[in-house]
């Protein structure tokens, strides 16, 4: 019986309902309800006749298409103030305001009528099925409680989606219908009025209503493909803050100010799969996840992106909230400047009001909330090279030097790790080939005015240094030792009598003949 | 008693040592006389131990025990000392010398590095001369290490290849009062190093920019400099007339100008730079330049011009003639390599020039008699005379120096047909210090004995390729 409810449930949730099946089904699930709810029940069987509705309560749900068989029908009565929240879009055809597009509303309200005995009629079933669990094997009983949360999850969703749709023909509702606004503003508009010797099941259908729209929150409001419009709704419905009348007392082409939760602003998914739950941060991702639940899903039609609705609000320009209490791009801040898009909003908060905890790795100083930003960061970390002594890097080094410039006791900061060798070894390599082929040549010819011993024993004492130093001693000693032989080729060392003659300035002359002794002695 | 006193009383008492210091500064040229003065007694020891400023150790082991003996040192040449390196620098800057320490001389060493540069640039807060020339494997460390010197005065660091322009930058920063630097061949110092050297060291007299891969860029800032009297720009081929022509001030201090081996400069350019250097003195265009007749118009309005050289520039006789038609009087006029001076214009300079000190014609190879003999009519107090391989010169003109040039201190006749005869002439000048009578076929020994017997003050010799030689005299 249950099972079979179960399944119901579910073709419920995926095509329009039949009257006459939910007449059956009502009539089925009687037998289900608590006392209360079948007290209720029959007393509104028994009472078919339509009450007034108070339109201070609740007008939104005035009109109401009633089902040839009426039996949906389930008038409230005001006066008893049974608040009966399945019941609240009952009952209404006489009292149907004709100021505004009555058969969209009678459409609107019949739809939402029985979707709310079907909601009603699940969460008897779970009711039901709660005092049944012991009887039951475990798995089974999880399976089933899936199922029917994911109809409630879809009947829920398409509520509030129709509710929404009502909700900007209630613009020119009387001021005296704002309390019942902001009762709307709850979940479903569920208004509750106190009510005398019902308060306690008014609780308790509160609280019934409230857990529904618990559990229907975090898991998906977008569990079909809704639309934006809807959602803007849906989480402007659920914010518990007063934004009814945002929707309705703007002027006219004036922007509409949206606010969405801190938690749904952090969430880190916001499409979730009706079928099993997994979470997707893009609606694209969920459409390619759907495909693997069934070929229903694999249609063009169902891959699709979904079109924006434009029948509601095609006019009107959506800006939105932070959440953030005192912030400036928070509605009630003095000097309000509203975000555009929700991804706007989502970045503001987290940059604005979480904290930083994405660390870049090549620093290891900057950190950002966002992970966006940590990666345009991370593109241009580190491109700085030329670092002044004030810690100010520069990406050119003639800014730097432009920099050093203009201010007293700035230095350009030197690398630490510099390696002179490293340095040098490429580029004096080659003059080093160059000079130890001229210097076995002209070796040759030095041995044989200077004993072979000395050049030999040169070329070691200086080679001990360091190997790449070898190619560097034969320009030392090239310095030293050629000047007075002038018939030896020196292309590479033309500055040889230059560096001499400003190693001892002012008696060059002198040098270039006695420098030759001086340096053998030096050898020595 | 007589005999007591006149033990107790020592006659060189009296002398203070200011005057013991005054006498050895006149023994300067003289250091035999110097170790004999301090090995006379302990007195004398320690008198000359305290008056000794200027150092050359042979050997960079010994320098501990040497600053023990010489603390008053503020010159240490250690450019024979090729061992010097890190240990020796600490001791230096250890050493009493710390305080004392002027100028150090480090451009034949390579074993030290940055470290012991640093000893010594904190440590010896008075020094204000370094040379660190042909410091092949020192980098911008170690520049950085020697801008801790905060008064240093004068740099070289010639053939420094390493050094770039942030070393550079390091040290116009830090040394602002830096009156030389020399930068020759440090070949990674580009226009930016240059451009802050001058914008921040503003006290610089001396800046030797050559071999460096600059342009006009850095040149504004240099020009700029108040008291800039030596520019060496020499083998700058990054700097053209055009970029020359674009500087809008000259250097109104400048002194000496430098501009050798520039093959994109020519006197265009030449001008624009020196326009308005009222004071320019000296002018070395060798290798470049072509000696026209725009050129030495160029040259027409400095009156303090002294010392021009163009060696080894091609030049047209009109050139070499209009520098005769010069304003200011030249000391020094450099012509070696030009082997297009012929006797003619030659004459016609050195007559307009009387007050020739030096002159250098080396190679010229057309001159002849006739430049011989004016240049000795008209320039009486020349001091240096250069005209190695002048071989078109008879011998007869040798005689006409001798006679004439009564001044003369240098003499360089590599090469030429001079004879005993000249030889004779020559030794009666008598300042004669410096001789060079290389590849001379003609000479003896008799012209020889003449040159020793009267030449009391020659220092230096050349005989290269003597033919005969017997030791006599």
């Amino acid at each position: 019986m249950d099972l079979k409810e179960g399944l119901r449930a579910e073709t419920w949730a995926k095509s329009s309902l039949a009257e006459n099946e939910m007449s059956k089904r009502i009539s089925s699930n009687n037998p289900c309800f608590t006392d209360f709810n079948s007290q209720q029940y029959q007393q509104k069987w028994e009472d078919p006749s339509i009450l007034d509705y108070d339109i201070r309560i609740n007008p939104a749900f005035q009109e109401f298409n009633q089902p040839p068989q009426n039996q949906s029908s389930l008038p409230c009565d005001p006066t008893n103030q049974i608040k009966n929240p399945f019941q609240m879009n009952e009952n209404l055809q006489t009292n149907k305001m004709q100021d505004w597009d009555p058969k969209a509303m009678l459409n609107n309200l019949s739809f939402l009528e029985q979707k709310i005995h079907e909601l009603q009629d699940l969460v008897h079933l779970i009711v039901g099925r709660r005092s049944q669990i012991l009887g039951r094997p475990d798995e089974l009983v999880a399976q089933q409680q899936q199922l029917i949360t994911a109809d409630l999850t879809s009947i829920i969703v398409q509520l509030i989606s129709t509710a929404g749709s009502l909700l900007p023909s209630m613009k020119h509702t009387l001021s005296a219908a704002t309390p019942s606004m902001g009762q709307l503003g709850q979940f479903g508009g569920v208004p509750f009025p106190p009510g005398a010797g019902l308060s306690d099941s008014v609780q308790v259908q509160n609280s019934c209503a409230k857990k529904v729209s618990n559990q229907s929150n975090p898991i998906d409001l977008v569990g079909n493909s809704g639309t934006q419009q809807n959602h803007a709704v849906e989480e402007h419905d659920l914010k518990d803050e007063d934004d009814a009348d945002d929707g309705e007392q703007l002027p006219p082409g004036s922007y509409e100010i949206l606010q969405l939760e801190k938690e749904e602003i952090l969430a880190p998914h916001t499409h979730f799969c009706t079928i099993c739950g997994k979470g997707f941060k893009r609606d694209a991702n969920l459409r390619m996840h759907m495909r693997g639940h069934g070929d229903e899903y694999k249609t063009p039609a169902a891959l699709a992106k979904p079109h924006k609705e434009s029948s509601s609000e095609p006019m009107l320009i959506k800006r939105y909230s932070c959440p953030y209490a005192g912030c400036k791009r928070n509605k009630d801040h003095k000097k309000f400047q509203p975000l555009k898009t929700i991804l706007c909003v989502k970045n503001h908060y987290k940059r604005t009001h979480c904290d930083k905890s994405y660390v870049c790795s090549r620093c290891n100083t900057k950190k950002f909330s966002v992970i966006a930003d940590l990666k345009t960061h991370e593109k241009h970390c580190g491109k700085d090279k030329w670092l002044c002594s004030c810690g100010t890097t520069f990406s050119r080094k003639d800014k730097l030097f432009g920099h050093i410039a203009l201010f007293q006791g700035h230095t350009p900061a030197i690398p630490l790790d510099e390696t002179i060798k490293g340095l040098a070894g490429p580029s004096d390599r080659r003059e080093g080939n160059e000079a130890t082929s001229k210097i076995g040549s002209t070796n040759f010819n030095f041995g044989s005015s200077v004993p072979n011993g000395t050049g030999v024993s040169d070329m070691d004492a200086k080679g001990n240094v360091d190997d790449p130093t070898n190619y560097f001693s034969p320009l030392n000693f090239d310095t030293c030792n050629f000047d007075g032989f002038h018939e030896f080729p020196r292309p590479p060392f033309d500055d040889s009598e230059n560096a001499f003659s400003f190693l001892i300035p002012g008696s060059c002359n002198y040098i270039q003949k006695t420098g030759g002794e001086t340096s053998l002695n030096t050898l020595k | 008693m007589e005999a007591k006193r006149k033990k107790n009383s020592n006659p060189f008492d009296f002398l203070s040592e200011e005057i013991i210091f005054n006498i050895l500064d006149h023994l300067n040229n003289d250091p035999f006389a110097r170790k004999s003065f301090s090995l006379t007694c302990r007195n004398f020891y320690s008198i000359e131990s305290r008056h000794r400023k200027i150092l050359k150790p042979l050997c960079a082991e010994t320098l501990s025990r040497t600053s023990a003996r010489y603390p008053f040192i503020t010159q240490l040449d250690l450019s024979l000392c090729p061992r010097a390196n890190d240990d020796a620098l600490s001791i230096v800057s250890s050493s009493p010398w710390k305080l004392t320490l002027r100028s150090i001389n480090l451009s034949r060493s390579r074993l030290f590095t940055k470290v012991g540069l640093s000893s010594l640039a904190v440590n010896c807060r008075f020094l204000t001369e370094i040379d660190l020339s042909n410091g092949t494997e020192m980098g911008d460390a170690a520049a950085a290490a020697i801008a801790e010197a905060k008064n240093l005065e004068r740099l070289w660091l010639a053939r420094c290849k390493l050094i770039t322009d942030l070393g550079i930058g390091r040290i116009a920063a830090c040394c602002r009062k830096l009156k030389l630097l020399c930068l020759k061949w440090c070949i990674r110092v580009t226009d930016l190093g240059v451009e802050l050297v001058a914008l921040k060291c503003q006290e610089i007299r001396t800046l030797d920019l050559s071999y460096l891969p600059i342009t006009e860029k850095c040149l504004p800032p240099v020009v700029k400099l108040q008291y800039l009297e030596d520019l060496v720009l020499e083998g700058c081929h990054g700097i053209d007339d055009d970029g020359l022509a674009s500087l809008e001030y000259s250097c109104k201090s400048l002194k000496a100008l430098n501009l050798s081996k520039c093959q994109n400069i020519s006197h265009v350019g030449l001008s624009s730079l020196i326009k308005g250097a009222d004071y320019l003195q000296q002018l070395i265009l060798a290798y470049s330049f072509w000696v026209s007749a725009d050129l030495s118009k160029c040259l027409h309005n400095f009156p303090m011009l002294q010392s021009i050289k163009f060696e080894d520039c091609p030049v047209a006789r009109s050139g070499i003639k209009a520098i005769g038609n010069w304003h200011g009087s030249l000391k020094e006029l450099s012509l070696s390599k030009c082997s297009g001076v012929t006797d003619e214009e030659l004459s016609f300079v050195v007559q307009s020039h009387k007050e020739l000190r030096k002159l250098d014609i080396t190679c010229c190879h057309k001159i002849t008699y006739a430049s011989i003999n004016s240049i000795t009519k008209s320039c009486t107090s020349l001091t240096s005379l250069r005209m190695e391989c002048c071989k078109l010169v008879s011998w007869e003109a040798f005689v006409l120096i001798g006679q004439q040039c009564q001044y003369l201190e240098e003499l360089d006749i590599t090469e030429n047909e001079v004879n005993d005869e000249g030889l004779k002439s020559i030794s009666r000048c008598s300042k004669l210090s410096s001789l060079k009578l290389g590849i001379c076929s003609n000479i003896t020994d008799e012209g020889l004995t003449h040159v020793g017997s009267t030449c009391s003050t020659l220092k230096e010799l050349d005989l290269y390729r003597f033919v005969t030689f017997h030791l006599c005299a």
